[in-house]
């Protein structure tokens, strides 16, 4: 009687990688991103944390106070005047959403030239935010500038954008919105070369045309879009902080700070040496932002459950 | 004849012996990092020239020079005092160095201050360089603050230079009648403001008050401090200053000046080879002493002093502490000072004035016309936190002079916090 060799169900022997493989790989794929995110972001935010329950000038001894810096915050009238600015910040910079798309629907369309044009419309956008705060800082000089002598032209009196202490944040906004406007347009632009040109014939022989075709056809398909610029406006609001420190350094007095400059000036700033108290100013910027940030991965989360 | 000959020959043998002998003793090796925050192209040039002839005498020596901007420096320093540290550092004297001080990153230099060298020719600007009864380093210039003002505008309006508060106004207002500013100024980076408080506060109550107060024991709120901010007052209502000054950085203000839109600038004596490149001429431009307020008050002047350190972590600090002899010596101090080099006043005693009419009355109205003392300047007499949130009160007076009242109220809660 011969025995049937049977086949080895019994595998050569395989290493524990060999055998894990399927569950490893991907951690190992994700090892090099996790280990710098938490090296420079995660580990960070617990840091901040920790140091703002001191009081540390960054060289000396650090002293464990709580929550005292906290409690200073409540009664700071600069960071209430900075946590305001933000907020005007975050408002007025969504204007940069429907500008940009009005811009887009208006590039949109085939005329000689028309990406010269486009290029003009971006060109801000590719402008250091430096050079814009400079320009925008030289077009309103009170007695050289070139919006006095405009406003001026039509006989009112001599206007001083950001020497103005009611003035001087909605001046550094416009002079944002100019490079903003032109990131949105281009996110628009690209969104509108998506949309589906049945569906607008099939609206035309419905009868819709004008506001009607915007708001229910065209809108609704260029929500990626929308989200997109939605998401770098609202963080481009909350980073503003260049063009703050070209235009007017926080000033006139400290009236156009917004809570990450604040944090600059007293923790890292040549009179700035309060690390604690910076820290619990960056931390409520992280709360802030916080809202914003779990609203995105929520919605991106529910995005990605749908399909 | 043939004697003397002789014996000078002999003496000169002695000199060259005893100077090798003394070089001898001080060959120096190894490294040294140097860390200077003169970033201006004219002050570069001349330390980079001072460090070449300090390397002829010891070229034994390794030198490392790093120029990092004068702004970047600021905060730069924090860190590398504490990381990586050179073996001499710029920096600046009185409260500015406190916090490098009180954290132990500043080498105490009192053996050198020790040394009769120094001792007896850096005499006066040893209380800026002094805490705890220590020196910390040691000064390598020092430069007048005082009012610069257009001769010729002066001249065309029958105005001579004022010697007290009432001339002082009574300028002002025949400028001011005639179309002209009194004096320009540019407050967004706050000190310059500063400036004037320093003067007007000096002036009205006396060097000793100003240090009680930068040493945190006059309230804010105090009707002496009002007082200051009162006769201030009364040139800011007069229309003194030029407008919108709150945009304009110093240097933007300059142009006012050189116009003639404006005719004085309270500022240190860096402002004068701007003025004089921009086209002013030293028959168009002088200087005169801020002018007493309170009679009786004795005259007291800023004057900012720039130094020298050794960080405590610094590895080479025998040849550091050669390099810092080296710099305050009658020669080397006498050269980076002229008006080629840094254009500022020696703090060496035995070392010359160059031959510049702004140099000169500075040095004479420090030496002979400021007996009530020599403050630093405000934000170094403050401590940081202090002086940040003062000045950035000090602008917001001089645009909204009603505010005043609450400015004093924030001020003193800042004070009460930070020297507690």
């Amino acid at each position: 009687m011969t025995t049937a060799t049977l086949p080895d169900t019994d595998p050569p022997k395989r290493g524990w990688y060999k055998r894990n493989e399927i569950a490893v790989t991907p951690w190992l794929f994700l090892a090099p991103a996790i280990l710098f995110f938490a090296v420079y972001v995660i580990i960070p935010i617990f840091q901040s944390f920790s140091i703002s329950l001191y009081d540390w000038d960054g060289l000396g001894q650090a002293e464990y106070i709580g929550l005292a810096n906290y409690q200073e915050l409540m009664n700071d009238r600069a960071f209430e005047v900075s946590l305001w600015n933000n907020l005007k910040w975050l408002v007025c910079y969504l204007l940069a959403i429907p500008a940009g798309l009005f811009i887009a629907l208006f590039l949109n369309q085939t005329v000689t030239g028309i990406r010269i044009y486009k290029s003009l419309f971006f060109f801000p956008f590719v402008l250091s935010q430096v050079v814009v705060g400079l320009v925008f800082a030289w077009f309103y000089l009170p007695n050289e500038g070139l919006l006095p002598a405009i406003v001026g032209w039509f006989g009112f009196g001599p206007v001083n954008v950001l020497g103005d202490p009611s003035w001087a944040t909605y001046g550094i906004i416009l002079a944002g919105l100019w490079p903003q406007t032109a990131y949105c347009m281009i996110l628009y632009l690209t969104g509108l070369n998506a949309v589906d040109p049945e569906q607008v014939e099939a609206a035309r022989l419905d009868g819709a045309k004008g506001w009607k075709m915007l708001w229910y056809v065209i809108i609704p398909q260029l929500k990626p879009a929308t989200f997109i610029a939605f998401v770098v406006t609202i963080i481009g609001a909350l980073r503003s902080f260049d063009l703050i420190s070209i235009m007017t350094n926080g000033g006139p007095f400290g009236q156009t700070r917004v809570l990450s400059f604040y944090m600059f000036e007293k923790a890292l700033s040549e009179y700035g040496f309060r690390m604690g108290y910076g820290a619990a100013i960056a931390v409520v910027l992280f709360l802030i932002m916080l809202v914003f940030i779990a609203y995105f991965l929520w919605s991106m989360y529910r995005e990605e459950k749908g399909h | 004849m043939r004697s003397t000959l002789k014996a000078s020959a002999l003496a000169l043998t002695a000199a060259l012996a005893a100077s090798t002998a003394f070089a001898g003793s001080h060959s120096l090796s190894g490294d040294l990092k140097i860390f200077l925050d003169t970033s201006n192209p004219a002050p570069r040039a001349t330390m980079e020239a001072m460090i070449a002839r300090f390397q002829e005498q010891h070229p034994g020596l390794n030198i490392e020079t790093t120029v990092i901007d004068r702004e970047a420096y600021k905060t730069q320093i924090r860190n590398f005092l504490t990381a990586d540290a050179p073996d001499v550092a710029t920096w600046y004297a009185a409260n500015r160095m406190r916090p490098y001080v009180e954290a132990g990153l500043f080498e105490d230099v009192s053996d050198l201050w020790a040394e009769p060298a120094i001792a007896e020719n850096l005499a006066s600007t040893k209380g800026a360089m002094t805490i705890d009864g220590k020196q910390w380093g040691v000064p390598y210039t020092y430069y007048q603050w005082g009012i610069y003002y257009r001769k010729d505008l002066y001249d065309q309006f029958g105005l001579s230079e004022p010697t007290n508060w009432e001339e002082m106004k009574s300028n002002c207002q025949t400028l001011l009648d005639n179309g002209v500013k009194c004096y320009t100024i540019g407050t967004k980076f706050l000190w310059t403001a500063g400036g004037w408080f320093d003067y007007l506060n000096l002036r009205t109550h006396g060097y000793d008050f100003h240090m009680e107060m930068a040493a945190g024991d006059v309230a804010w709120t105090d009707d002496r401090v009002r007082q200051t901010f009162a006769n201030w007052r009364e040139l800011i209502d007069m229309g003194a200053y030029v407008d919108n000054h709150q945009n304009y950085s110093w240097q933007e203000a300059l142009p006012f000046m050189v116009n003639g839109d404006a005719a004085a600038y309270l500022m240190g004596n860096f402002a004068v080879a701007p003025l004089r490149e921009a086209g002013l001429t030293d028959d168009q431009l002088d200087f005169y002493q801020f002018p007493a307020i309170t009679e009786g008050v004795a005259m007291a002047e800023d004057a900012p002093t720039d130094t020298f350190h050794i960080p405590a972590n610094a590895n080479n600090k025998e040849a550091a502490r050669e390099f810092l002899r080296f710099v305050v010596s009658a020669e080397e101090q006498t050269v980076i000072n002229n008006g080629q080099n840094l254009g500022q006043l020696p703090v060496n005693a035995s070392a010359s004035i160059d031959d510049d009419k702004f140099l000169e009355q500075g040095f004479a109205m420090l030496s002979s016309n400021s007996p009530g003392g020599v403050a630093q300047f405000f934000d170094r007499d403050f401590p940081a936190e202090m002086a940040a949130e003062a000045m950035q009160g000090f602008q917001e007076f001089m645009v909204f002079p009603d505010n005043l009242d609450d400015i004093l109220a924030r001020l003193e809660q800042v004070r009460q916090r930070v020297y507690k």
